[in-house]
């Protein structure tokens, strides 16, 4: 458990106030669209309302004659040629020949102000050929589907699959008949999960500015600066050198701030206006229309267990679509959708579909919550079957260090097991359930991510410390990055100031993604600050007279390392770099790498539910989230990432989908029917934070931002079926469907 | 766009009635700013009725009843408590329209001449019997509420009339209302079903009473059927029962994506019975 | 488009702006007044991030016109904290980590604000339902109830 304060450490495991909160708390902190600069024009994009459509022509003379329109943009204006994943941005930020879904960019405008910007897009006349769409991935697979496009499918992809098949893999080990044979319990179901967004309450935003010379800057609300430069200047034929990125605060992305959607419009846009700088913000429709969201999926799982509740064997065969280009998180669902047990046969089969809908982005562990819905729902049933303790049965099956993964992969160091204790300890489990009342469990899993990173620190003339890092700050990782290095330098947490810094400032960082923030930036900081020490030491050592290495740092300063080395007082972290100057000059550390040791972390839910019987409400009582943070280094971070990660989840469990009209028209594009979870839907959020140390990390951390959105889809989905007897495969348990499903159990 | 601000509606009115392109009219905004936004309307000229004096007035009438100014935000309904202890079910459907925000700005008239089926505020006024002073060119005329609306987004008010105040009887003795509607999640969310019970008391006895539903068909509808099926009856077990066919029988929804025609449908009837209970624990007087 | 001129009170302040009469509140706050502290989360009034009062009245800037400000008092989160001095919510939203993104907080922070000038003793239910109009996408909203009663405490001179 989270010690808080009574760890080995001064700092790591505190609650210090975030750096950033002032700012954060008085409306001075400035995010994307907060920007503003001499001679900015604002743009509007025209979007497709058709879901799938020939672009015949597109007349922009009316828009480009209106007063204050400085320049027009289409497809047209783009480099040609572009070929893999260069091609599948440039076609999503600007639609070529065809539309591929309803709310796809055809054209731009650049103009004076927002509602001249506005009054011109409606300017722009499209004549478009409306041809088949198709939505649903069971009905994109079939072979007569629409084709939504000719040659998209890889190397991956068997002859004579179906023309939206565009990826397609099989994994596993093991003798998956001969498991099935020895199981007491053969059960195999279909569940299906239906899209979703991120959600984030700050709509996509940037101010782009670039000459004719190609060079530019932009300012941007992003996860990750150094990909936003990457794929605009793909995109647009432009050296990336050129660009130079500034992020904003950002206001949430959950992994859809980690590509791009208008930004690089911003950029053609200002190069047409004469390098004026063009901001773009959307409106929240064309936030759910044209950004996000994460793939829908139809997945076939089957298990065998022995009547003790071992489990034999395991088959999933997963559909997923991911809009009109590849990349829907197949892969990652199934690598976690059994990650949870030991399995000593194992067979995945994945399909990746392409659809007329938007381009799926990444949202929290993507891919592990559909896999854990249907592997996670399916366990419940089969314990249920057996009459069989849904927790006991996790724990009989739980995987350990060492163990084989289903994913292939030796575990290295992982927590389930401590995770499933501190869950079965816990006081909810022994809250009394009233009628129409159920509880349901459910774990989940992500492996987390390191990825290219750089990190520099330096040492002012008073001994305190600035940190340079390229990951965005979404929940507070500034306070954690500065822990950490505090507690290295040995000085105060109010003495380190953490600064998100732009492409020019560091080497080229990957996004905050894959919970690898605290991690990896973290790890970073303090293998820079080391550096930093061992030349503070050796400035120490000049002093003294002394070898370096008879030099150690203690609690804020350089001291000799034993008897041996000589007899000098401490000096400490102020002292050195008081004389810094006379001394050799600046004193800094950095490091740049990609951070070895990621630790993977599990996670248990345990949800009390109520349905009304008549209406098909479902209401969350009590929610316990259990994980395992390795070290949590400001645990109430830790706890609000639990806790927003099961919120989303419980969105996705009961009421958060995306409502597709029979014209392939998004129909709930505003927060008004696109239902994520509001403040009085919801009970307060228990968690535990289990601390199994990650050895492959200084302070132990583990990434803890994105399992704790897997478990809620068959937690819930387990609870409803405890609470009512009703089992629910397929989201979103909204009131309809489990008012459908109880009257048709009567 | 024309920004007006008339200062009597009889002005208004003229303004409306020569306008020749699209005219909307701005009482809470709370509907006509998101269809603005969203380029879903884009009007020509917008009339902003809270510049007439009396707007933001909540009067009670001679006869005991309550005259209400078309700029009455639902806060100012809520707070007011004589108001409240008469009417408050269809206090209550007006405070159920969008969030504290919302509250602070969105009006009766403009939830009712937004036309939708699902308004919230609608079937508590028409289960309340409620009319509405209509003023146009000519002079002012008065209508039942339940003859406003002609359809999703539609109403049957001519070009150059405008509703000037929302009229409630008076509540007499003996009497109760409420409002109940189902939404997915507990905030938020238009109705998915909406029914209000207004009902009057001769000692256990139900004397009389108007059944309203929303978002089960085109327009929030009157059920008269749904009435008589607990007028001369306790509320007992029997007439809920009937109550609640009476009400389902009543709809004819669509499949959409808030809700399916037998969900609406089961749910109305549910909405009905829960309504008149607390319909008829008010009107006991408790 | 000819525009509006209004004079209006912000956070006190007499302030004059030209208003297109389809910009709202919100449009003019942020790109007329630079006060961008008041955020767009939505446009429609779904999401709260919007809020400011208008004379005392808690509503969301985006469903309120430009040019209905002349001759009222707006307020704004820029405003909230006085003399420097930061509002017990605003400290509390800090102390209890009820922020994760920060861009709802603003509206969160002038929501619940409202709430509690009219109400020191609110339950949880009060408060959740209260601040219902405001989304927060990152936090569950557990941390930020905590906040608001914990402030609601510190102001009835209840010891935290």
């Amino acid at each position: 458990m989270a010690k808080d304060g009574l760890t080995e450490f001064r700092l790591v495991g505190t609650r210090p106030d975030r750096p950033d909160g002032l700012d954060k708390v008085t409306g001075r902190a400035r995010y994307g669209a907060d920007i503003s600069a001499p001679g900015m024009l604002w743009a509007a994009v025209v979007r497709s309302p058709h879901a799938h459509a020939r672009i015949v022509k597109i007349d922009t003379s009316k828009a480009e004659a209106l007063d204050g329109v400085k320049a027009v943009i289409t497809r047209a204006d783009f480099p040609e040629g572009l070929t893999g994943e260069a091609w599948n941005l440039q076609e999503n930020t600007m639609a070529g020949d065809r539309a591929l879904y309803d709310g796809h960019a055809v054209a731009a405008v650049a103009a004076t102000s927002a509602f001249v910007a506005q009054d011109a897009a409606r300017l722009i006349e499209v004549e478009y050929e409306v041809l088949p769409h198709v939505i649903d991935v069971d009905d994109a697979i079939k072979p007569d589907a629409p084709v939504i496009r000719e040659g998209a499918a890889d190397a991956t992809v068997p002859e004579g699959m179906p023309p939206n098949v565009v990826r397609y893999m099989e994994f596993g080990h093991g003798d998956v008949e001969a498991g099935f044979g020895a199981a007491d319990l053969v059960m195999e179901k279909t569940y299906k999960t239906e899209a979703t967004h991120q959600g984030y309450i700050e709509p996509h935003a940037c101010m782009g500015q670039m000459g004719e010379d190609g060079r530019g800057e932009m300012w941007v609300c992003t996860q990750g600066h150094w990909f936003i430069r990457k794929m605009c200047t793909d995109v647009l034929g432009l050296d990336p050198a050129q660009l130079r990125v500034t992020p904003s605060e950002i206001g949430g992305g959950f992994g859809g701030k980690t590509t791009i959607f208008m930004e690089p419009l911003s950029l053609a846009l200002s190069k047409k206006a004469g390098g004026r700088p063009v901001k773009v913000v959307m409106t929240r429709s064309e936030v759910l229309r044209a950004t996000g969201p994460t793939a829908s999926a139809s997945m076939d799982v089957k298990i065998g267990m022995t009547k003790d509740g071992q489990i034999t064997a395991g088959r999933a065969e997963f559909r997923m679509q991911g809009g009109a280009f590849p990349g829907a998180p197949v892969d990652f669902a199934l690598m976690c959708g059994f990650a949870a047990y030991k399995m000593p046969a194992v067979e995945h089969i994945g399909y990746d579909v392409l659809a007329n809908r938007p381009r799926a982005a990444a949202y929290r562990a993507p891919g592990s919550p559909m896999g854990a819905f249907a592997v996670e729902s399916l366990v419940d049933e089969m314990c249920r079957e057996l009459g069989l303790d849904p927790l006991e049965v996790r724990l009989k099956n739980a995987v350990h260090e060492g163990d084989k993964a289903s994913y292939g992969p030796k575990f290295g160091s992982i927590g389930l097991e401590e995770v499933l204790q501190a869950t079965k300890a816990h006081p909810n489990l022994l809250a009394e359930l009233g009628p129409n009342q159920g509880r349901g469990m459910a774990s989940g899993y992500w492996f987390n991510h390191s990825g290219d990173t750089s990190v520099s620190l330096a040492i002012s003339e008073d001994g305190t410390a600035q940190v340079s890092v390229g990951t965005p700050d979404i929940g507070g990782s500034r306070a954690s990055i500065a822990l950490m290095t505090a507690e290295t330098l040995g000085i105060d947490y109010e003495d380190v100031r953490v600064n998100v810094v732009e492409t020019g400032a560091l080497g080229v960082n990957e996004p905050t993604h894959g919970s690898r923030a605290t991690f990896a930036s973290g790890k970073a900081a303090v293998m820079a600050a080391e550096q930093a020490i061992g030349e503070m030491c050796r400035r120490a050592a000049a002093k003294w007279g002394i070898d370096p290495e008879a030099v150690e740092w203690v609690d804020g300063a350089a001291q000799p390392a034993g008897p041996n080395a000589g007899k000098f007082p401490p000096m400490t972290i102020a002292e050195i770099a008081a004389k810094m100057s006379s001394t050799g000059g600046p004193i800094a550390g950095h490091h740049e790498s990609v951070p070895e040791g990621v630790g993977a972390s599990f996670g248990t839910h345990v949800v009390d539910v109520e349905v009304d019987p008549e209406t098909g409400r479902t209401t969350i009582l009590r929610y316990l989230v259990v994980q395992d943070a390795g070290r949590a280094i400001h645990p109430a971070y830790v706890e609000g990432q639990y806790q927003g990660g099961a919120v989303q989840g419980i969105g996705w469990a009961l009421n958060e989908a995306y409502i597709y009209g029979e014209d392939g028209r998004l129909q709930n594009t505003v927060f008004l029917d696109y239902r994520i979870p509001v403040a009085s839907d919801l009970p307060m959020i228990d968690t535990v934070i289990v601390e199994v140390p990650n050895p492959g990390h200084p302070y132990g951390v583990r990434g803890v931002g994105e399992t704790g959105i897997t478990p809620p889809l068959p937690a819930i989905a387990n609870a409803i079926h405890d609470a009512v007897g009703v089992r629910l495969r397929s989201l979103p348990m909204s009131p309809p469907a489990v008012l459908a499903a109880l009257k048709a159990k009567e | 766009m024309h920004y007006h601000s008339p200062s009597t509606f009889e002005d208004a009115a003229r303004l409306a009635a020569s306008t020749t392109g699209v005219t909307r009219f701005l009482a809470g905004g709370t509907d006509v700013l998101v269809q603005m936004r969203a380029g879903m309307v884009l009007p020509d000229d917008l009339i902003d009725l809270k510049g007439i004096p009396g707007v933001a007035d909540i009067q009670q009438t001679e006869d005991g009843g309550w005259r209400i100014g078309v700029a009455v935000p639902g806060i100012q309904l809520g707070a007011h408590a004589a108001l409240v202890a008469d009417w408050p079910g269809v206090v209550e459907g007006m405070e159920l329209v969008g969030s504290t925000q919302v509250q602070g700005r969105a009006t009766l008239t403009g939830n009712l001449c937004n036309g939708s089926p699902a308004a919230d505020s609608v079937p508590g006024l028409v289960a309340a019997g409620a009319t509405v002073e209509i003023t146009g060119q000519d002079g002012t005329r008065t209508a039942s509420v339940e003859d406003i609306p002609a359809g999703p987004g539609k109403t049957t008010l001519a070009q150059g009339e405008l509703i000037s105040a929302i009229l409630l009887p008076p509540r007499g003795q003996n009497g109760g209302d409420a409002y109940l509607r189902f939404i997915p999640r507990t905030e938020m969310d238009i109705a998915v079903v909406g029914c209000a019970v207004s009902l009057t008391l001769d000692g256990d006895t139900v004397t009389a009473a108007r059944v309203a539903l929303g978002a089960v068909a085109p327009t929030v509808v009157l059920v008269p059927e749904a009435a008589e099926a607990i007028i001369g009856t306790t509320l007992d077990d029997a007439a809920l029962e009937a109550l609640a066919k009476a009400a389902s029988a009543a709809c004819n929804p669509i499949d959409d994506k808030r809700g399916t025609v037998a969900f609406r449908t089961d749910v109305a009837g549910v909405l009905a019975g829960r309504a008149a209970k607390i319909a008829y624990t008010r009107a006991k007087g408790a | 488009m000819s525009k509006t001129h209004v004079t209006t009170k912000v956070n006190g302040d007499t302030v004059e702006f030209l208003a297109d009469p389809r910009a709202s509140l919100l449009d003019c706050l942020r790109d007329n007044l630079g006060l961008t502290g008041t955020k767009e989360g939505c446009g429609t009034g779904d999401c709260g991030a919007c809020s400011v009062t208008l004379d005392g009245t808690l509503v969301c800037s985006c469903l309120v016109l430009g040019v209905e400000a002349e001759g009222r008092e707006i307020g704004t989160i820029e405003g909230m904290a006085e003399d420097k001095e930061l509002h017990p919510l605003q400290r509390k939203f800090i102390e209890h980590a009820a922020l994760q993104c920060g861009f709802c907080t603003p509206g969160f922070l002038v929501a619940a604000k409202a709430l509690l000038d009219q109400n020191q003793n609110p339950t949880e239910e009060e408060v959740r339902y209260w601040l219902a109009g405001n989304l927060c996408r990152c936090t569950g909203y557990d941390k930020i109830i905590r906040a608001v009663m914990d402030a609601a405490a510190e102001l009835r001179g209840e010891a935290a």
